[in-house]
């Protein structure tokens, strides 16, 4: 379905509107416009755990670090 | 009413620039190139392991990481810009970017996103020099060798070999805050061993890289001038693997396994000079190259994990 089809409502006062409100689901279902693949679907959760990870393992480092350098990591000038 | 959009199967009239990615986290990985990551990791904690002095395992182990996604970065950058050559080699031709798995334009930001987070905590974890060294690392690989070396001369693995041997220098550094003669041994290692190993993949890849139009030295100067050249290089290289056991820094162990690998290199870059049809000593050449690389780099840490114990017991 085309764009102004969709923006068509016409004169028909009953109609439901074109955007209803929205609803997202898992890859999107109830918003207009984009519905994901089972593809791409795994493909993104598929990353959003890689970048969960990246950032944990990020945390975790920082924090170590901290520890092992002691009150001289807050002695750095600024 | 909503739309698939498949990468294949976008309406009329829409930017496919808008279209869902289908790349997982497997394809950024590949983008890091992760077997030649190994390798950087590796030459980079023997150099850190070989520095005089005393690091904290934690802050060495960060630099490592450092060091590794630095390098992924750099990987990344290099598909980013190369990706019409790969999709025409068919070695590379299976890239996330020529693939259509990923955008250049997502490439470029994990690359640079990647380079400048490597170096800044490495800055800050570590020291300002070992990431100053890997900034120059990063920018010589994809702007010196990427951009400019790879497309335009048959010399651009010997002069951009240098971004693959920095690892060590950086390892070293990652200690020291400095560089010595020792680090700059295992660089020029690396350098020299550096067009032996490519030029013999591109003996028997030349057809792949004319393909693509990068001017390999095979494709160039021709099989025998290439031949010529591994043969120089391997005469240069095997002496020089030699040379940490003679400064003092490596064992006898060390001394006796350079020297012996590098006897077995100058055979087999003999071979290939002598060969005159087909290209099997030429992939005995690269297989080989990588194993007495990765046998030096091994006996050079193992020497300094068991204390000497290698040259003590050798002698």
């Amino acid at each position: 379905m085309s764009m102004s089809e969709l923006m068509n409502d016409g004169d028909n006062a009953s109609a439901p509107p074109p955007f209803p409100p929205p609803q997202a689901g898992k890859g999107g279902e109830g918003v207009p416009g984009i519905r994901l693949t089972e593809e791409q679907l795994r493909a993104r959760r598929s990353r959003s755990i890689a970048i969960a990870v990246s950032l944990g393992l990020l945390v975790l480092l920082f924090y170590i670090v901290t520890l092992v350098k002691g009150p001289g990591v807050l002695e750095r000038p600024l | 009413m909503s739309v698939t959009f498949a990468q294949a199967e976008l309406p009329s009239g829409v930017d496919p620039s808008i279209a869902p990615s289908i790349a997982g986290a497997r394809d950024y990985l590949e983008l890091m190139k992760p077997r030649v990551m190994s390798l950087v990791v590796f030459t980079a904690l023997v150099g850190l392991v070989l520095a005089p002095g005393h690091v904290h395992p934690v802050i060495g182990l960060a630099a490592l990481i450092c060091i590794a996604v630095g390098a992924g970065a750099a990987g990344a950058l290099n598909m980013w810009y190369d990706a019409d050559i790969d999709a025409r080699m068919e070695r590379t031709a299976g890239r996330p970017i020529p693939a259509g798995r990923l955008r250049r334009g997502e490439v470029l930001a994990f690359g640079l996103m990647l380079a400048c987070f490597s170096v800044c905590v490495l800055g800050l974890l570590v020291n300002v020099v070992a990431a100053a060294l890997l900034a120059l690392t990063i920018a010589f690989y994809v702007v010196v060798y990427t951009m400019w070396l790879k497309r335009s001369t048959p010399q651009n693995i010997v002069i951009g070999g240098a971004a693959g041997a920095l690892p060590p220098i950086i390892g070293w550094a990652s200690v020291t805050g400095g560089v010595s003669l020792e680090p700059v041994v295992l660089f020029l290692i690396i350098f020299m061993w550096t067009p032996p190993h490519f030029w013999a993949l591109a003996l028997y890849r030349a057809e792949d890289y004319a393909r693509a139009g990068v001017p390999m030295l095979p494709v160039v100067a021709g099989e025998r001038a290439t031949r010529r050249q591994i043969l120089l290089y391997t005469l240069i290289l095997a002496p020089l693997g030699v040379v940490p056991w003679f400064l003092g820094y490596a064992g006898a162990a060390y001394g006796i396994a350079a020297l012996v690998t590098g006897a077995i290199m100058v055979a087999l870059a003999f071979r290939i000079r002598a060969e005159k049809h087909g290209y099997t000593a030429s992939k005995q050449m690269f297989a080989f190259s990588i194993l007495y690389l990765f046998l030096l780099f091994a006996v050079l840490l193992a020497d300094r994990v068991s204390g000497g114990l290698f040259g003590h017991f050798a002698a």
